[in-house]
């Protein structure tokens, strides 16, 4: 009796998942189907009454003013996207080693400094941000919003990385030391390798955060050639008559490719997460 | 702290120290090798975290400017809408995301296939995901309200009353950030090894007992590192409050991210701006110093 209880129980809050998880993506969905440039969303309708995908071919084809540059945004979104993960684990990885594996006597205080830096999110220091961009010339810049992706997705990835290294046998260095390999090549041929469940972790995250981003690139790239995806489609909010089925169909577009790379390395993302934050204990 | 807690303590130092002194003496020059590595992220960190924020302490270092925001309604307001926003967003995420991770462990092949679903809401970018819930409570006719009339009730304008636009924010980040929690902590509650679940239900610890007496101990620093650094990046939110409720309505609903940039850039004050949000930062700082305690004495206990 008590178990049924608790399996109808369960079976309830998965369908309630279910509806909580899906419903904004149905919402984009539905919006983005609707084939006129149309009120779909005012007529309180459940499902669109002639589905067609003609706004996601409107968009890919670039054929309305506000998607005219869809294809040049959606690279910048990849390089910012990109360079940003690849820095981060590149940064993250090798800091870590120094700090984890390399033990400097005074190290608890260098190591959690980064974390520091969340003491000031990153919203707060756009302002003064945008007026150092400007003086160090990269005003308008696509690397201007990839140093701030970056700077504030690293101290996480050091914390992710030190803690998923305590795995890591320090034995294993010693012994390649004694073999004669220098730090480089320990960090090379032994760290990188046996970190790439935390690497893909971390990876992910930058990746996920760079996309996920606004702000910067919304005060940051001002002229319509540098802009990205994420700020074309809040561009529409500021056109009269913005047609939203288009706005819908970028959207989803856009949601795409970090959800592929996402659910291609979800195994290693799970078990780098916390790998070593209870195992250790 | 139990004594077994902190005999491992103990024992852990020892083994730090014993270790640290075996290092010294076999490796002389890894403090040289240990600068070259730090290097890149030094320089990351002194060129975007520390001069930043020195510019924005001097942009913000006019008395007169916090003299102004005290006597601004509008600031306290978005004190307290930060204070709500800070303070159920992240709470309640984290604790449903604890209850959550437990859910997901159960041994079912539909709970497995549901997990990915459940996770699309993080690897779902912010700017659709708050497009789309701002569409979704837009108007009459928005797919809440069709959903609701759909059962007979008539909802509400949702943006037009504070407390219903500030709900909704919270709502709208609590979807995007539940799954990333819940997955750290699924992650970690997989890493207890399962000696300990037999052992606790010889001793009688099944269910809640389990739950309070052996996962919760098990998880709790975790819990409170999570919960510190989410509070951290949640003060900074900016992409929710300002794409999901847009401050509507009249400006009510900003929390301070958004009140800087408005600030700044549509009242042309940045000064204002940077002081405004600076003016969060002396609650943050024991905070991130609390976190970087806190991690640290997890190191410890190996």
């Amino acid at each position: 009796m008590k178990r049924t209880v608790i399996e109808a129980a369960s079976i309830l809050l998965g369908v309630l998942l279910l509806i909580w998880s899906l419903m904004p993506v149905y919402n984009m969905l539905l919006i983005a189907l609707d084939p006129d440039e149309g009120d779909i969303e005012f007529e309180g309708l459940l499902w669109p009454p002639e589905p067609s995908l003609r706004s996601f071919q409107t968009v890919l084809t670039q054929g309305y003013w506000l998607v005219e540059d869809f294809w040049r945004q959606l690279g910048h979104s990849f390089f910012i996207g990109l360079m940003t993960m690849f820095l981060t684990m590149l940064i993250g990885s090798l800091a870590s080693f120094a700090l984890g594996r390399l033990r400097v006597s005074d190290g608890w205080l260098l190591t959690n400094v980064p974390l520091l830096t969340y003491a000031v999110p990153a919203s707060f220091l756009v302002i003064p941000f945008a007026r150092l961009m400007a003086s160090y010339g990269l005003a308008n810049s696509l690397w201007a919003i990839v140093a701030a992706n970056v700077t504030f997705a690293t101290p996480y990835a050091i914390v992710i990385l030190r803690q998923y290294a305590t795995l890591i046998p320090i034995e294993l260095d010693q012994a390649a030391q004694v073999d004669g390999a220098s730090p480089a090549q320990v960090y090379r041929r032994i760290y990188l390798p046996l970190m790439a469940p935390a690497l893909a972790a971390i990876g992910t995250f930058a990746l996920l955060l760079a996309w996920n981003e606004y702000l910067y690139q919304y005060v940051l790239l001002s002229s319509t050639r540098n802009m990205t995806v994420a700020v074309a489609i809040a561009q529409f909010f500021n056109s009269d008559e913005a047609p939203w089925n288009y706005m819908m169909a970028t959207a989803i577009l856009y949601a795409v490719p970090p959800i592929v790379i996402f659910y291609a390395i979800r195994r290693y993302v799970v078990a780098g997460l916390t790998g070593g934050a209870i195992r250790s204990r | 702290m139990t004594i077994a807690e902190r005999g491992s303590l103990v024992v852990s130092h020892r083994i730090a120290f014993e270790s640290q002194q075996g290092r010294v003496l076999t490796f002389g020059s890894d403090r040289a090798w240990a600068a070259a590595f730090v290097a890149p992220y030094a320089a990351v960190f002194l060129a975007f975290v520390v001069y930043p924020v020195g510019h924005g302490l001097w942009m913000a270092s006019d008395l007169a400017l916090y003299r102004e925001l005290a006597a601004n309604p509008l600031y306290a307001r978005t004190v307290v809408n930060t204070a709500l926003y800070v303070g159920l967003g992240v709470n309640v995420t984290m604790f449903l995301a604890l209850l959550l991770s437990g859910f997901f462990m159960r041994p079912r092949w539909w709970i497995k296939a549901l997990l990915p679903v459940f996770i699309l809401p993080w690897a779902l970018p912010s700017i659709p995901a708050f497009v789309s819930f701002h569409w979704m409570l837009i108007g009459e006719e928005g797919l809440v309200n069709s959903v609701l009339a759909r059962l007979g009730v008539h909802g509400p304008l949702w943006f037009t009353d504070r407390a219903l636009a500030l709900g909704w924010d919270i709502v709208a980040y609590v979807w995007k950030w539940l799954p990333f929690w819940t997955l750290t902590f699924f992650a970690a509650r997989t890493a207890i090894p399962l000696e300990i679940y037999e052992a606790a239900a010889v001793d009688g610890a099944t269910g809640c007992r389990r739950f309070t007496h052996v996962v919760f101990p098990l998880l709790g620093n975790l819990y409170l590192v999570c919960t510190l650094l989410f509070t951290l990046w949640t003060t900074g939110d900016f992409t929710t409050v300002s794409l999901v409720s847009e401050g509507a309505p009249s400006y009510s609903t900003n929390v301070l991210a958004t009140l800087g940039i408005h600030y700044a850039f549509e009242a042309a004050r940045p000064a204002l701006g940077v002081a405004a949000v600076m003016s969060a930062v002396p609650v943050l700082i024991p905070i991130a110093i609390g976190l970087m305690r806190t991690v640290q004495t997890r190191r410890i206990q190996l």
